[in-house]
């Protein structure tokens, strides 16, 4: 066994990014919360002298993890893991009720949000089973196992009343998808998601006087992937063309009846599916072809999906997160109500114009109008004081962590250290999209700190160690374990 | 080691999910484009949401008279401003209640002010007037608990304050501007002063002053920070200037007190300046009361009064001059060569070409020139328009007839004058083709015979009839007459120092003196003969459907003439009834600052008479 020098094969081009995105994070937390009064960027009753705080001892966080022996990581995988849940379970119960969540631990002055830190411990310990000899992501066994692992962590975080921390794991199923998981599951989970979107956000809006546009929109994506799934997994000519005939035999006589008489136009997208499925099941009973069923399966799967999304919408969700949705996705406009942070987000970002107001110069971070301006939205102010210029910038920044990260993962010889890579690439790419997303008004408010800026100890230590851990397995890419 | 032992291709799955973070974080750079680039409306939400653009009003300009007496100043009043989109649930009731104010009629201003038809201005994000110019009182209730109501503030403006309960239509007043100054000129938004009328308006310009912005930064509970940039984008306001009138505010309240009860003007003029020592319209008003919250109800009230008190008889009415028209009458002939001061016409209880039209009253005949005037013969000034419209020096009767319009321009009638007031009238002297148009082309000398004594077509303003005497005291010219003395730090305009003649020569205006001042001392205006000042004047009756207008015009002394004065008492009968002895306390007035013992008993009954007949002229 060789032992390489830590130091040396360490990847200094990371660790260079990562000091960026926390010196950068810094200078902006200081910006956000920048006081007429207080100017001070070292007053350490300021967030932003507490942040330095915070970014001092991750880097002494950092390095010390660098300094542990690589092969410790694999061996505590899963006693990390455990431990991390067992603290979950407990914060269930110990934590107080802060902002209606119940995830932080109060320790005196201190205070830990465990849900961040069961990120790394589920990388590490998926990476630990997924590293087992034999394991093969394809057989519904193991499948079941992993999702296990990621749900737990979940559950225990939507206990807590965190449902963004929660959503952030189903980031781990990119790295399923990446290790071989049926391409089918990435599929229908989108498909799933996509779905849930058109009809919340089209629900109400009527194509023509009968028929919801949402509901017509999915049913027509469903026909839609019939041909395309016919098309690759059929394998035979006349199946797509008898396909096309179904569809055309009961889309123009609805096109034409509809122009007379206006009717609910998902009766034809019924019509057209209801054939298909019987003619897919008098080929499978023809042919004995298993893709048959998995389409039918699919079908009925999806048209399911989409008559329990109403179901969940109106009767399971708490009218908080619909009304969130429903701003997310633009259906209601209301600037002082809760549209409000999304509004004022975005007046903050966009009047930064090309080139931004410059350091300090930001009117809508510094008088508050911008909820959140040094956790979750801290992004406005990078728009509003660095312009379009500083929001690429920073977009560019971390698109390169993420690909350097995905590049380092590609190139390890360990599956335990290509997976954990993944996890971190997956976990760091789901907290930008989601949160960037948010800012900018594309995706719904979910509340998870951007990596490495948004103000807070727990995060910056969760993020550094996740990074950390990664970059120490890394740089003993070639000890012969 | 355990590698690769998969059937699925890693390679590929790689690619889709770098290709997934690309097409993620190149839509995110889209969005920001299309809203940090394209989309401009944001940097002015932006502006809106942060800054409180303040308007600092000036204050107005103040206005003293000619001994520097303090007329017009300001007081401090204070708006009471929304801005909606920082309003939060308050104690409504508690809120009226700071301002002595009903709930019902706030909520109605709530509405009203979100209204865009009745308040085309309004923008959530901007201060509106809620209630305009609140009492000391009440601002210092509601400064003390504005905290408890976010959205509300309260801005500091000035509101005129008058120091006489006189002078109104010489000083005019303030109001809001309205839909048409706004447009007219983009100084003024909603809510804004402007002068109305009289000098408030003629000097808006300087009076105004520059309005001042102060930028305070709003924080998101409508919370105000402090000033923006320490400041230095504020812009400071610059008060108007201030005008020093030529009234003598003495003279033009005893005027007003003379005038009490009746309708009609007084004006006094100084012949060597032109300044307008006083200019009295009758019936007037307190300026103070169309200041403040009450305006609206004070001011429908004024325009509904039957004597009109907001019309600036001096100024904006015009009357047939009667026989004071006849010293231009005079000098005009006398100009003309018509008439030498000794021409003699007779005269036979009226004027005997016309049949004794336009008729006369009882004195010798026939008589020259300087008993003429002072008996106020019609007769003669008949003769002598016939003369000269008939006179073979002139092609024809429209010759005449427009060299005789030319010597009345000439001496101040038919165009307004220029005084420094807004809308003078112009009066009327009509000219040949006037008479062409209005008999068509069919008139003589015998048709047109009432213009002689003032009378028919001709129309003067109070003012100009004023403006007679004075080229008559000054033997020859005139400045414009106008009520502001000095602008601060500006000059007067031109118009004002330099003199305009008349084209009549001296030597006719001593004779016509001359004849004024025997009117004073043995002809109609005998009641203006003062013991130790040589007046000048003429009478002058101006037949009107009801009872005649009493008119007197005249100057003193006679030698160094110090003022013109014009006394104009409708339905007061004969000159001599009222205008003459109003002229004559008038002169004493101005000249010796006070009545002699034995002039009281007349202050008392002009005072005390009232003629109030004819409300609908």
């Amino acid at each position: 066994m060789r032992k390489s020098n830590v130091w040396e094969e360490v990847d200094w081009f990371s660790i260079g990014l990562y000091l960026l995105f926390v010196i950068a994070g810094w200078m902006i937390i200081y910006a956000a919360t920048y006081d007429f009064d207080r100017t001070v960027i070292f007053d350490f009753s300021q967030r932003s002298g507490m942040q330095l705080i915070w970014i001092i001892t991750s880097i002494i966080i950092g390095f010390s993890i660098l300094m542990i022996e690589n092969t410790w990581y694999e061996f505590f995988a899963l006693w990390i893991y455990i431990l991390v849940m067992l603290l979950l379970i407990a914060t269930i119960f110990l934590a107080p009720n802060i902002k209606g969540s119940h995830s932080w631990l109060v320790m005196g002055p201190m205070r830990v949000q465990p849900a961040e830190f069961a990120k790394f411990a589920t990388a590490l310990a998926l990476a630990k089973i997924m590293s087992t000899y034999q394991f093969n992501l394809s057989q519904g066994k193991n499948m079941f196992t992993v999702a296990m692992i990621v749900l737990l962590p979940m559950a225990l975080i939507f206990l807590q009343q965190e449902t963004g921390s929660a959503l952030v794991f189903l980031a781990f199923f990119l790295v399923f998808y990446r290790e071989g998981m049926p391409g089918a599951i990435l599929f229908t989970g989108s498909a799933a998601i996509l779905f849930f979107i058109l009809e919340i956000r089209y629900g109400e809006v009527m194509l023509n006087a009968a028929t919801p546009l949402g509901e017509f929109m999915v049913l027509g994506i469903i026909i839609l992937l019939i041909a395309v799934l016919l098309q690759i997994y059929s394998k035979k000519d006349n199946s797509l063309s008898t396909f096309a005939w179904i569809v055309l035999s009961v889309g123009i006589p609805a096109a034409i009846v509809n122009r007379f008489y206006p009717f609910n136009l998902c009766w034809a997208a019924w019509a057209a599916l209801g054939a298909n499925l019987v003619y897919m099941l008098v080929m499978y009973f023809k042919e004995r072809k298993k893709c048959y069923t998995w389409i039918v399966l699919f079908v009925v799967c999806a048209v399911g999906f989409l008559y329990s999304v109403d179901y969940v919408f109106d009767n399971v969700m708490q009218s908080h997160q619909k009304t969130r949705l429903q701003v997310a996705f633009g259906m209601i406009e209301d600037p002082s109500g809760a549209g409000y942070n999304v509004n004022q987000s975005k007046i903050a970002i966009g009047s930064g114009g090309f080139v931004g107001k410059g350091f300090l110069n930001g009117t809508q971070t510094k008088l508050k109008y911008v909820p959140e301006q040094d956790t979750d939205f801290i992004f406005c102010t990078i728009g509003e004081e660095k312009g379009f210029i500083g929001s690429i910038f920073v977009l560019g920044a971390f698109l390169l962590l993420l690909y350097r990260i995905i590049y380092l993962a590609n190139r390890q010889k360990t599956t335990f250290y290509r997976i954990y890579g993944y996890s971190v690439a997956s976990i760091l790419f789901f907290h930008v999209a989601v949160n960037i997303g948010m800012v900018i008004g594309i995706m719904p408010v979910i509340g998870i700190p951007l990596p490495f800026f948004s103000y807070g100890g727990s995060s910056l230590w969760a993020f550094t160690i996740l990074l950390f851990i990664f970059l120490r397995l890394d740089a003993s890419r070639n000890n012969r374990a | 080691m355990n590698y690769n032992r998969n059937d699925f291709d890693s390679n590929s799955r790689n690619t889709v999910i770098k290709l997934l973070i690309g097409a993620v974080l190149f839509i995110y750079a889209i969005q920001l484009f299309n809203l940090q680039v394209i989309n401009s409306d944001y940097s002015g939400q932006a502006d809106s949401n942060a800054f409180l653009r303040q308007v600092r009003y000036p204050s107005r300009g103040l206005m003293r008279d000619r001994n520097d007496k303090l007329l017009v100043y300001n007081q401090p009043a204070y708006d009471v401003m929304i801005v909606m989109h920082n309003t939060q649930k308050f104690d409504t009731l508690a809120f009226c209640r700071a301002l002595n104010m009903d709930v019902l009629q706030f909520r109605k201003r709530l509405t009203d002010i979100q209204n865009k038809k009745l308040n085309p201005g309004y923008s959530p994000y901007t201060p509106q007037i809620l209630l305009s110019q609140v009492g000391n009182k009440e601002y210092g209730v509601l400064q003390e608990s504005i905290y408890k109501f976010p959205g509300f503030l309260i801005q500091k403006r000035t509101v005129r304050e008058y120091t006489y309960p006189h002078a109104g239509h010489v000083f005019g007043y303030v109001a809001e501007a309205d839909k048409k100054n706004i447009e007219k000129d983009k100084f003024y938004s909603q809510g804004d002063y402007i002068g109305k009328t009289g000098l408030e308006r003629y000097y808006e310009p300087y009076l105004r002053g520059e309005k001042g912005v102060e930028i305070l930064l709003r924080d998101s509970r409508g919370r105000i920070i402090g000033p923006y940039n320490d400041g230095e984008n504020d812009i400071l306001s610059i008060s108007g200037k201030d005008l020093t009138l030529s009234i003598d505010m003495d003279v033009q309240i005893y005027g007003e007190e003379l005038m009490s009860n009746k309708l009609g003007t007084i004006i006094m003029i100084e012949p060597k300046t032109g300044e307008i020592l006083c200019m009295v319209s009758s019936p007037s008003y307190d300026p103070n009361s169309l200041i403040g919250r009450q305006f609206s109800t004070a001011y429908s009230a004024l325009e509904n009064d039957p004597y009109k008190p907001l019309l600036n008889r001096a100024m904006n009415g015009t009357y047939p001059p009667g026989s004071t028209f006849k010293p231009a009458q005079a000098l005009t002939y006398l100009q003309e060569g018509i008439i030498e001061p000794p021409t003699s016409f007779s005269c036979n209880m009226g004027f005997p070409p016309g049949d004794g039209h336009p008729g006369c009253h009882g004195h010798y005949a026939p008589l020259p020139l300087v008993p003429a005037i002072a008996t106020s013969c019609n007769s003669y000034f008949a003769w002598g328009l016939m003369s000269m419209l008939n006179n073979k020096k002139y092609t024809n009767i429209k010759e005449a007839m427009n060299k005789w319009r030319d010597h009345m321009v000439g001496q101040g009638f038919g165009y307004p004058l220029g005084v420094d007031m807004p809308d003078e009238k112009r009066g009327l002297i009509p000219n040949s083709n006037y008479y062409d148009k209005m008999y068509k082309e069919r008139w003589n000398p015998f048709t047109v015979i009432s213009i002689a004594i003032g009378q028919g077509e001709v129309l003067l303003s109070p003012l100009q009839i004023c403006n007679l005497a004075t080229t008559i005291a000054n033997r020859g010219y005139y400045y414009a007459p106008h009520v502001v003395k000095k602008i601060q730090d500006h000059q007067l305009d031109t118009l004002y120092s330099h003199p305009r003649y008349t084209k009549i020569d001296r030597k006719h205006y001593e004779t016509v003196v001359e004849g004024m001042r025997q009117a004073v001392t043995g002809g109609t205006c005998y009641g203006a003969n003062l013991p130790d000042i040589e007046v000048c004047g003429k009478t002058g009756t101006a037949q009107n459907k009801g009872e005649d207008h009493s008119i007197f015009v005249g100057f003193a002394p006679k030698d160094d003439p110090k003022v013109a004065v014009m006394v104009f008492v409708e339905n007061g009968g004969f000159g001599a009834y009222y205008a003459v002895p109003m002229g004559r306390l008038m002169i004493e007035k101005y000249l010796k600052r006070e009545i002699s013992e034995q002039d009281k008993w007349l202050e008392d009954k002009m005072k005390n008479t009232k003629i109030l007949k004819n409300a609908k002229v």
